[in-house]
């Protein structure tokens, strides 16, 4: 089964990626862009034994870094995650 | 003193960290790789050198704070055995959980490499007992994620219990608070983003980073009950 992790920047903490990118794009020309945010989508393909807690686990202890990420498990179609990730 | 090296795929400073320590102590460290579940026995003092350990892949010092070896450092820790992190080491140390706050992409993008002005903050630590409390030392940095980031309560803390052991004095990274280095809360866990090891002596321009090693060691033969004569 395929779950996708996205990982995401808490609200606040300051993204230096997304603010050259933000430039770039203005450099480019394209009018409008308000605000550029850089994440990571992690795909993972699991047994479908694998439980929920389990997936959120996974992304506490290693693909999400709580004090500065959220997540957002997509899970066959699913959506499930902790957009408000408590601060380590 | 007996100490070790913990060497990760991708760790380029080890050896600089294993020659500061041999200087400093007289006493080369062990290198442990980081498939090894246990550290040798009777370390005195662990360092985890700087580098770009596992290519940086997924965050800087992720992957290798999940190494075998991360577990026995740990336990060392909180077993009150010195641990000192640089650069990478210290991104390693917060990824651990052996240090609050987060090390970000470094605020203008640059990879900085040069010389920065710190400030002691806090010479009551056994790292920082060599020098004088709000002594300005020269150390280099090299990195490109340093940026410092934790809550305001976190920073809070690290400020109102003294763990705040470097700042840099002029804005180098976009850290919070210009925190260029902690301390963990029984004060014998250091991360630092500048390299102290990378200026032992006279030739690299300054030896500003050798009183670190040996402060520690000051710290060390005084647990061993050692007078500092008899070590050195």
């Amino acid at each position: 089964m395929k779950v996708s992790v996205y990982v995401t920047l808490k609200n606040g903490v300051l993204d230096p990626q997304g603010k050259a990118i933000h430039h770039a794009l203005e450099g480019l020309g394209f009018r409008g862009v308000n605000d550029v945010r850089v994440g990571k989508l992690i795909e993972l393909d699991v047994d479908e034994a694998v439980a929920q807690a389990e997936i959120e686990e996974m992304c506490r202890k290693l693909l999400a870094n709580m004090v500065i990420e959220n997540f957002r498990i997509e899970r066959q179609g699913q959506t499930t995650g902790h957009p408000a990730g408590q601060p380590a | 003193m007996n100490s070790a090296v913990v060497v990760f795929p991708g760790s380029n400073c080890d050896r600089d960290m294993a020659e500061a320590i041999r200087i400093a102590s007289g006493k080369a460290p062990q290198m442990v790789w980081h498939r090894e579940s246990e550290l040798p026995s009777g370390l005195d003092f662990i360092a985890i050198p700087g580098g770009f350990s596992y290519g940086d892949y997924l965050r800087c010092g992720a992957m290798a704070a999940q190494s075998p070896v991360m577990r026995s450092v740990k336990s060392a820790a909180e077993r009150g055995v010195p641990v000192l992190g640089v650069c990478n080491g210290f991104q390693i140390l917060t990824e651990a959980g052996l240090l609050p706050g987060a090390l970000m992409r470094n605020a203008g993008i640059n990879f900085i490499c040069r010389d920065v002005a710190l400030k002691v903050e806090n010479s009551q630590s056994i790292f920082t007992s060599r020098y004088d409390n709000g002594a300005e030392i020269v150390i280099p940095v090299a990195h490109h994620d340093g940026n410092y980031q934790a809550d305001e309560a976190t920073l809070d803390r690290l400020e109102g219990e003294g763990r705040v052991a470097f700042r840099y004095v002029e804005e180098c990274n976009g850290s919070a608070r210009n925190i260029a280095g902690i301390l963990n809360e029984g004060g014998n866990v250091l991360g630092m983003m500048p390299h102290p090891e990378r200026m032992v002596e006279e030739a690299h321009g300054r030896s500003d980073g050798r009183r670190l090693f040996e402060g520690l060691l000051d710290a060390v033969s005084t647990t061993n009950g050692h007078s500092r004569m008899a070590v050195s």
